[in-house]
């Protein structure tokens, strides 16, 4: 007698425990997951957006495909996909459970019949004495077995790895964990950046959620350089960062080298190298189309200057030696943008050492100013990544659950030996819960040992 | 003697190789399949020497890495994974003529690699300039060369299951006469992708640790991240679909098919086609 709530209860959870779910859902994850790496995540760029139509754009924003790995429907389908591995694991577990715990120790006629592995073995010697062979034999070569006395018979039941068949439990298990550990990491940890001039202090820095955040220490840039190799190829980014407590450098925080692939961690915080750039002041001289009365122009790091004819520009790049872009020219240049007064703008290169080629280009462009570049005072400021996340040891445990238990899942298996003996006949049964080919092998060439044990001459 | 050479050579040999499987194929002539087999050894040897030797010739020029910093190292060690992972089904396995439908991925990509792409020695960008660069890669490329591996033997699943359904005994019956039966074709694709998936997962594993090693996130939604995701999913619905009722045989078979593409997808598509963290150093 079943009421209909019961029943659609009941047909909610077979729902929950079917594998065809587990099916709809990793294929749905994986057709789905494409949406983001085809549409940019994150703020979209201008480009971007200047290339698709304004209803496409109001479209993805509704459906949430700008963040769709953070959107209401793909959390939904992992929430879903838990929910469907919690529900087969409850389903099934009982059952493997009781395979482990509970294990049939007496080889009756039934289990002999189901048995794939069955071989017999006569031998005239007395029960007792081939009972004690049985037992040192199984467990040397196989392991030690449980010996029960019934209905005239001895039955001996040994096993190997049982605990094996909870390994794809434990493979689910370690995607719960890995789900946990995300979500202590989102909840109690953050990300963030801070741009350090060199010889600057800073104790603050800007979170991703934008909120500042103050990080209860000082953190000083003593030094920054970049390392090139002979191609001039970046061969190492280099912050020198000293940790402060009270404006007092703490001891093994000082002068700590910080490159890509070797952050730096204090107090649970860590800091990566992430960014450079130049932000001392840039020296021009604007003149005009014919190169006279020079004006010095000062631009300020990453900031933009005005022009006096009304444009204002700003620097790109800047080098000291123009001719590994260059080939032919030498010395300093600079690349710049120029935004004129009615809206155009266009990035070119000024030279140090070749006034000529400002001129031509500004007068190829028709009238002035002509920028001439002066060179740069150096004052470079690194850009770090700031990390703090509690829940990555969490998120490593479930990994490696998870390595453990799919290398068990697929290349254990819980291998079991059934004996009978009975009026001087040794039954011996086996099976594997997988790998049957392979367990098949050793199945044989046990009997085989076995039957040599029990038959051969004794030699006292 | 330069590793430059010794690609070739491999090169060579692998396409020697391949023909021998096809002539295997086709005159089912056992000498054949030996010659092929001996073949791919002699490749895989020669290969495996010329790795050795770029990394040597690498420390030779004061830019000492392990050659798996561009496209081109990537591709030459992917073809040397796949004929690995071969070499080790058929010493296990001994179905030879699986061969003839996996040596043409490990040629494809070293033709591709001599062929088509710059293989000078460069330095190593400070991005890449870690240990984990080792562990990541080998562990993805291993996976990946299964899955090739499984696909190969897919495809062989899906022609034989195929001329076995049609039941009309024609010529190209008798090609697919050597095929090991289905039942034996849909376990091997098992055993490949048994042993794609564990070195996949450490693969994406070894990634998320680098990067919150290098970066602080070990999960970030870079496209190539997501896309080893869906590599992921496509091979764990595999996994799946085994113990599903109706899911078996053909439908596993292309489950492996759809999943070796994503592989592709992931590994070049990504680069190619998409932007994000694994640029290869070259644009």
């Amino acid at each position: 007698m079943t009421t209909p709530k019961r029943d659609f209860l009941h047909s909610l959870w077979d729902f929950f425990c079917s594998l065809k779910l587990t099916m709809f859902l990793l294929i749905s994850l994986a057709v789905i997951s494409i949406i983001g790496t085809v549409i940019p995540q994150g703020i979209p760029p201008q480009e971007y957006l200047a290339e698709i139509s304004p209803a496409k754009i109001k479209l993805y924003k509704t459906l949430g495909f700008f963040d769709m790995y953070h959107s209401w429907w793909f959390i939904l389908l992992l929430y879903l996909l838990t929910v469907n591995l919690i529900a087969c694991s409850i389903k099934r577990l009982p059952h493997i459970w009781k395979i482990i715990t509970e294990p049939v120790t007496l080889l009756g006629e039934s289990l002999e019949r189901s048995l794939a592995n069955i071989a017999t073995i006569k031998s005239p010697d007395e029960p007792v004495a081939l009972k004690e062979r049985i037992v040192t034999f199984l467990a040397a070569e196989f392991a030690a077995p449980v010996v029960t006395e019934a209905d005239g018979a001895w039955h001996f039941f040994a096993q190997k790895t049982p605990w094996c068949r909870l390994s794809v439990y434990f493979v689910h298990l370690s995607v719960i964990i890995i789900f946990i550990g995300s979500m202590i990491g989102s909840l109690f940890g953050y990300k963030g950046f801070v741009n350090i001039l060199e010889g600057e202090t800073v104790s603050k820095v800007m979170l991703r959620s934008e909120k500042e955040l103050d990080l209860g220490f000082s953190l000083r840039l003593d030094q920054f350089s970049v390392a090139k190799y002979a191609n001039g190829a970046p061969k190492e980014f280099k912050s020198i960062l000293t940790v402060l407590e009270n404006g007092k450098p703490v001891p093994y925080y000082t002068n700590a080298r910080v490159i890509v692939n070797d952050p730096l961690t204090y107090k649970g915080i860590t800091f990566y190298q992430s960014s450079y750039g130049n932000a001392g002041n840039y020296f021009f001289t604007v003149s005009d189309l014919d190169g006279k009365h020079p004006v010095p122009l000062t631009v300020a790091g990453q900031s933009s200057a005005n022009l006096p004819d009304g444009s204002s520009m700003h620097v790109l790049e800047a080098t000291k030696d123009i001719s590994q872009f260059s080939p032919g020219l030498s010395g300093p240049a600079a690349q710049v943008e120029l935004h004129t007064a009615d809206g155009k703008s266009e990035s070119f290169v000024v030279y140090a050492d070749y006034p000529d080629l400002n001129i031509q280009h500004a007068q190829q462009h028709g009238k002035g100013p002509v920028i001439h570049y002066k060179g740069a005072e150096e004052r470079m400021y690194t850009g770090l990544q700031v990390a703090k996340d509690p829940g990555v040891e969490v998120v490593w445990l479930g990994c490696l659950l998870m390595v453990v238990g799919i290398y068990a899942a697929f290349f254990m298996s819980h291998r079991r030996i059934w004996v009978r003996l009975q009026d001087g006949t040794v039954t011996i049964g086996g099976n594997a819960s997988k790998n049957h080919g392979a367990f098949q092998q050793v199945f044989e060439k046990l009997v085989d040992r076995l039957q040599a044990e029990l038959t051969k001459e004794k030699n006292i | 003697m330069t590793s430059s050479l010794l690609f070739n050579v491999t090169t060579f040999t692998y396409l020697i190789s391949m023909l021998a499987f096809f002539g295997f194929l086709a005159s089912r002539t056992k000498v054949f399949g030996t010659a092929a087999m001996i073949a791919a050894y002699f490749g895989v040897l020669t290969q495996t020497i010329a790795i050795a030797l770029r990394w040597k010739e690498s420390y030779d020029m004061g830019v000492g890495h392990a050659p798996l910093s561009n496209l081109y190292e990537s591709v030459v060690f992917f073809s040397w994974t796949i004929v690995l992972i071969y070499a080790l089904l058929d010493i296990k396995y001994k179905y030879r003529v699986i061969g003839a439908f996996v040596m043409p991925f490990a040629l494809l990509g070293m033709a591709w690699a001599q062929l088509g792409m710059n293989n000078a020695i460069e330095p190593l960008v400070p991005a890449l300039q870690s240990n984990w660069l080792l562990y990541h890669v080998i562990t993805c490329f291993l996976g990946y060369a299964a899955f090739a591996v499984a696909c190969g033997i897919s495809i062989m699943y899906l022609l034989k299951a195929g001329s076995e359904e049609s039941a009309d005994k024609s010529a190209g019956t008798t090609l697919l006469a050597i095929f090991p039966p289905i039942k034996v074709l849909d376990d091997l694709n098992y055993r490949a992708i048994m042993i794609g998936f564990p070195l996949l997962t450490l693969g994406i594993i070894t990634g998320a640790a680098w990067a919150n090693y290098a970066w602080g996130t070990y999960w970030s939604w870079d496209p190539k991240e997501t896309w080893s995701l869906i590599v992921w999913f496509v091979y764990a619905a595999f996994l799946h679909a085994r113990i599903t009722k109706g899911w078996v045989g053909r439908r596993a078979a292309w489950l492996s098919i759809i999943g070796f593409a994503a592989t592709i997808f992931c590994y070049l598509g990504v680069n190619l086609l998409l932007s994000g963290l694994h640029s290869y150093g070259g644009k």
